[in-house]
């Protein structure tokens, strides 16, 4: 039975191979001027993780189909080297590939967080709620209106809490319940949630946030592809959540224009 | 010391009477069983609910005759409306987390086996054991009181995000009295955790045999002593962050809920709070907890695992020094949960480095284990089988935490399918081998009866190719952004992907049955099975000393006395190529 153990390791371990090797499961084409670096990341990860996935595996077949089942008064040996190998080789292996991963990824990861947005990106505020996402735009005066709770009037498509009545900002302010913006242009987005946690995830701009509520978070990305693309929430927020989704529609700079225009007039 | 210490020990007389035999016992073994016991119930419970969860994610309109009795809310004419698949998986993973992850390894298995094994009678504090187990049993109880509930079950996940989990009614079905059973349940739990741990720390540090010394004990005794830290500090986080949510939720107080939200158009009465409170105070028990799931079962494996080679491991100080820094660093990386959270994106690389040096201790554990084979004469029996199926799965669900470990990374896999299948294979599937091997291990020990070993055999293949079959895949489905905890796929880049789906609901199917098969061997051999002798598997460590079931006091009153490491094999022994703890004959080594 060992060495039906060692034929199903390897099995196993080939058959899991099979599917990152062929590439069945590719990463959504990359939209983003910073998701280049994230790809590279995950494939450097993969090809470590998979060789030593792939690795451990054959050896500890290779160790039960040599070893199992022999018969009482064969000889037993150690392995050479002893524990102290395995400890040195653990850490020098493993320790490398930590620092390596960890510094390549941490550009990676600055690239999304510390870079500060352009002076002259476009701001979208983005609100999620049960179970959907609004996004607002400050129109023509720049100047996003104030949010008041108590205004927030859904049946009246009050998303936001708007009061144009007393609040001049709020008057050219834009709602939209889809994510329009121009390719190629740095975009802003502040990110409020109205009642619980949610999350903005769009595979292809390699963007994950939480809203957090409470919290006012900032993000920015530039997309670089004209077209639509889902826009789904991934923390769980009640019922609704598998259905929360909105889009992203990537226009080019003159469909952008003539959409804000037909926007503002209604 | 240790000499004294034995006359310190806890001496209670003989229980009489079916009460204080069997159910509110002090015997620590009878509380291990009953903690067995109830794993088991939270384990069948638990995979129950995930086969309705995947028959529903891919058979959204199928009729589950019967379902419909168990909840009318839920299953009208037994069809799994959307809004009870939330229920059934924060159900599902709070009964697997905490009522079998937690219990059947570390509880169960550390309450029969640490006294045992370190030469004591009974644990330090009997009645503070009891307490725990009963403690742990009315958690559960009420736990289960949400299914029937018209209010069903909570829906907010076994993470319990707040202010999902902590604006009640408001939040959708089952989030008002559901979700306050919950918060009981688990404040419960967590105060019978905290008894237990404390137990077991005197209990090791204290009732010792003469002989005994740290390094003397079995590689599983230092998996549940080290774990027993671990949950000492991890509970005790858990049980205030619970009573603040009940507060919040009964008390009208904000620790998690700021000012202004309005949900389900009523602005909440509450202000001042954080969200990202409850994170941080859950996964500083959350992440800690995955290790009290699976270290438990690391000594366990070791301790089977290094019966079945015939000679000691690599190295015994190793694979304790690697347990212990598992331990110490898991309290440094509950951040990684949280990477995008909001909190400052700068924590996120001062926590991404403990959690990728985690993988050092575990690689040291794996390569000693792997070396250990070699040149050795491995046993191939159910115990052993599942041992070394541990090793094959503890590989594949920890590299895959190499991904996940970097918070670039994360920004892409986080809330994937890819997440699902680490955790699943590393803390679930590798954590439940290590049960099954000590199942088969000391099952003629507990019972006095062998389990059958061809049922034991044909278990293990069917559990080990089918949870592959089931987990590999959802690391794929991640790496093409299929989102978790969605009941169903409506986002039109998943329709490619249903064939997988239905091919894990399959294997789940199958694998989930082939769990009949452990479940029918449990019990026919209790009843059935070939008597077991003292020591059947020709083993050293202290509890093959005593007769198989051990007397009520274990020893039979004596003091055992300890004369070796725990591990002599392949010497020359006057029983055979092993040398026992307790037998004063000097250690010949085997020469060949």
């Amino acid at each position: 039975m060992g060495k039906l153990l060692a034929v199903v390791l390897v099995i196993i371990a080939l058959a899991s191979a099979y599917p990152i090797v062929t590439n069945m499961f590719e990463l959504p084409k990359d939209i983003s001027t910073h998701g280049h670096a994230i790809d590279e990341q995950i494939k450097d990860t993969m090809l470590e993780a998979g060789i030593s996935f792939v690795g451990a595996q054959l050896v500890l077949a290779f160790l039960v189909w040599s070893f199992a089942g022999r018969k009482e008064g064969s000889a037993l040996k150690n392995f050479p080297g002893g524990a102290k190998i395995m400890v040195i080789g653990a850490f020098v292996l493993v320790g490398t590939e930590i620092l390596a991963l960890g510094v390549m990824g941490q550009k990676a990861w600055a690239n999304v967080y510390f870079t500060s947005p352009a002076p002259g990106a476009l701001q979208v505020q983005a609100q999620a709620e049960q179970f959907a996402f609004y996004f607002r735009y400050a129109g023509p005066d720049g100047q996003f209106g104030t949010i008041h709770p108590d205004k927030i009037d859904e049946g009246n498509q009050n998303y936001f809490g708007l009061d144009p009545a007393n609040d001049v900002a709020a008057r050219d302010d834009i709602v939209s319940g889809e994510l329009v913006v121009p390719v190629n242009r740095e975009v802003q987005l502040l990110m409020h949630a109205k009642d619980v946690g949610h999350s903005f995830y769009v595979r292809e701009l390699r963007i994950q946030q939480d809203f957090v509520p409470g919290l006012d978070l900032s993000l920015h990305f530039t997309a670089t592809q004209i077209g639509k693309y889902e826009i789904v929430c991934t923390q769980l927020c009640g019922l609704g959540h598998y259905n929360m989704k909105a889009y992203l529609n990537v226009m080019s700079q003159e469909d952008y224009d003539k959409w804000q225009k037909e926007q503002s007039t209604q | 010391m240790a000499e004294s210490s034995v006359e310190k020990a806890h001496v209670h007389a003989p229980p009489e009477g079916f009460i204080r035999k069997y159910v509110f016992s002090l015997n620590h073994k009878v509380i291990g069983k009953q903690y067995y016991g109830l794993a088991l119930a939270a384990v069948f419970t638990g995979m129950f609910l995930s086969w309705l969860m995947r028959i529903h994610l891919v058979w959204p309109m199928l009729k589950i005759p019967g379902l419909e009795l168990l909840t009318k809310a839920g299953a009208p004419g037994g069809i799994i409306t959307p809004e009870y698949y939330l229920s059934l998986m924060t159900m599902h993973g709070t009964l697997m987390v905490f009522f079998v992850l937690t219990n059947a390894p570390f509880a169960a298995f550390g309450n029969y086996f640490l006294p045992i094994q370190i030469g004591a009678e009974d644990m330090a504090f009997p009645r503070f054991n009891m307490m725990s187990f009963w403690t742990t049993f009315v958690a559960w109880l009420v736990l289960m009181l949400a299914f029937f509930i018209p209010d069903g079950p909570p829906i907010s996940g076994w993470t319990s995000y707040a202010p999902l989990s902590a604006v009640g009614r408001d939040a959708g079905p089952g989030m008002e009295y559901g979700m306050s059973l919950w918060g009981i349940s688990i404040a419960l739990f967590c105060i019978g955790s905290l008894l237990g741990a404390l137990n077991f720390i005197a209990t090791t540090l204290d009732l010792r045999a003469k002989g005994m010394t740290l390094m003397r004990m079995p590689l599983s005794t230092w998996a549940w002593f080290i774990t027993s830290c671990i949950a000492l500090l991890a509970f005790a986080v858990l049980l205030p962050a619970c009573i603040l949510l009940i507060l919040d939720r009964h008390a009208g107080t904000s620790f998690f809920i700021p000012a202004g939200l309005v949900v389900s158009d009523r602005v909440q009465p509450h202000a001042g709070g954080s969200p990202l409170l409850w994170q941080h105070l859950f996964w500083f028990f959350g992440h800690p907890e995955v290790y009290i799931a699976i270290l438990p079962s690391m000594g366990i494996i070791s301790h089977v695992l290094v019966n079945s080679l015939r000679k000691p491991l690599l190295s015994h100080r190793v694979v304790i020094y690697s347990m212990m820094s598992i331990g110490f660093l898991s309290y440094m990386v509950w951040g990684h949960h949280m990477f995008l959270s909001g909190m400052n994106p700068t924590s996120a690389l001062a926590f991404s480095f403990p959690t990728l040096t985690i993988t050092i201790p575990a690689t040291v554990l794996t390569l000693i284990w792997l070396g250990s084979l070699y040149g050795a004469r491995i046993q191939i029996n159910s115990a052993s089988l599942f041992s070394l199926g541990f090793i094959s799965m503890f590989v594949a669900g920890g590299v895959s935490g190499f991904f996940l470990a970097q918070p670039s990374i994360d920004i892409y896999l986080h809330a994937t399918y890819f997440v699902v299948g680490h955790f699943h294979m590393v803390m679930g599937v590798a954590s439940l081998f290590g049960v099954f091997a000590g199942t088969y291990f000391w099952f003629p020990k507990m019972t006095g009866r062998m389990m059958d070993e061809t049922l034991g055999k044909l278990h293990f293949w069917i559990t080990f190719v089918g949870t592959y079959c089931i987990f590999m895949p959802f690391h794929y489905l991640g790496l093409v952004g299929n989102v978790r905890r969605y009941q169903s796929f409506v986002d039109d880049f998943m329709a490619p992907y249903m064939g997988w789906h239905k091919f894990i609901t399959i294997c789940a199917l199958i694998t989930g049955a082939g769990q009949l098969i452990f479940l029918y061997n449990l019990i026919y051999s209790r009843f059935r099975g070939k008597p077991a002798p003292e020591n059947p598997w020709n083993a050293t460590s202290l509890e093959w000393t005593i007769p198989s079931p051990p007397p009520w006091n274990n020893f039979g009153g004596k003091h055992p006395v300890v004369y070796h490491d725990p591990y002599q094999y392949g010497v020359k022994g006057s029983k055979g190529d092993f040398v026992m703890q307790d037998s004063p004959e000097q250690v010949i080594a085997s020469g060949d």
